[in-house]
């Protein structure tokens, strides 16, 4: 679990919410290419969560575990959530979802780099 | 389905708003609750009861049950604007934080913005007619809200 996973992680989501906010502001409903985006984050989210369990079986410090993988689990569901939830509605409403959704996940991905480092709670 | 409703239109973003803050406070409140109930039980509560009024707001609002969102987003406007005033007045009896602690600073205020929206919300859509929901619901039944 290093800075720049997470950081990473966290500002792919960022460009994705402004992907989406773009689609808002233009009126569109959910297009393919966002859809791709979205699943791009997803599976980095998805490997942020493997990687974040093998580091935490492997340092031998003190980090609070099940609050740090409960964060990481949290983060893979929220995309195909708002998918789910956004793209029903053809209106640019529905991309909003997608925006408040990625900006989400990048605030959860630097709490769970805080937690890593147990700055948090 | 409905075009119309609390749960289309912008109502569609809103409730994932909602729902981001449902996800919040309860998981924030568990979390106190189950490793450290008896440093701040006040704060832990309140935490645990912002989380249930905001998991019930927003299936209230993805459903488009308009009393039962009116009442949740009613005492989610109260709530935050007492426990805002408390934090101001006596520190002590919030020891650590909750969603509504300082009007909801901790999360940029969003809590404090929140409840005004979702009433205009609800407002709006009474406005443009709520005619077009799935059951009958004139002005006389209004009380078989289920």
């Amino acid at each position: 679990m290093t800075d720049a996973a997470a950081n990473g992680v966290a500002l792919l989501a960022v460009a994705v919410a402004a992907f989406a906010a773009w689609h808002a502001v233009r009126r569109q409903p959910f297009s393919n290419p966002l859809f791709y985006a979205t699943a791009v984050l997803e599976i980095a989210l998805l490997a942020l969560l493997v990687g974040g369990c093998i580091a935490l079986a492997n340092t031998s410090r003190d980090v609070e575990g099940v609050l740090f993988v409960s964060y990481l689990i949290t983060l893979v569901v929220i995309p195909p959530a708002a998918v789910l939830w956004g793209i029903a509605e053809k209106s640019r409403w529905g991309t909003g979802v997608v925006v408040v959704a990625m900006l989400t996940v990048a605030v959860l991905c630097v709490r769970v780099l805080q937690i890593w480092k147990g700055g948090y709670v | 389905m409905s075009d119309s409703g609390t749960g289309h239109g912008f109502g569609r973003s809103l409730v994932a708003i909602y729902a981001v803050f449902a996800l919040a406070a309860s998981a924030r409140s568990i979390y106190q609750l189950a490793t450290k109930a008896d440093e701040a039980p006040v704060a832990y509560a309140l935490s645990a009861l912002a989380g249930v009024v905001y998991v019930v707001a927003t299936y209230a609002l993805a459903t488009d049950r308009r009393r039962l969102a009116t009442a949740t987003i009613g005492f989610e406007l109260i709530g935050v604007l007492t426990v805002g005033v408390l934090t101001l007045v006596d520190g002590d009896l919030f020891p650590d934080q909750t969603v509504w602690s300082g009007f909801g600073a901790g999360y940029v205020f969003i809590p404090l913005v929140l409840p005004f929206v979702g009433l205009w919300w609800l407002w709006k859509t009474h406005a443009d007619g709520p005619g077009h929901v799935k059951a009958p619901r004139s002005h006389t039944s209004r009380g078989q809200n289920h």
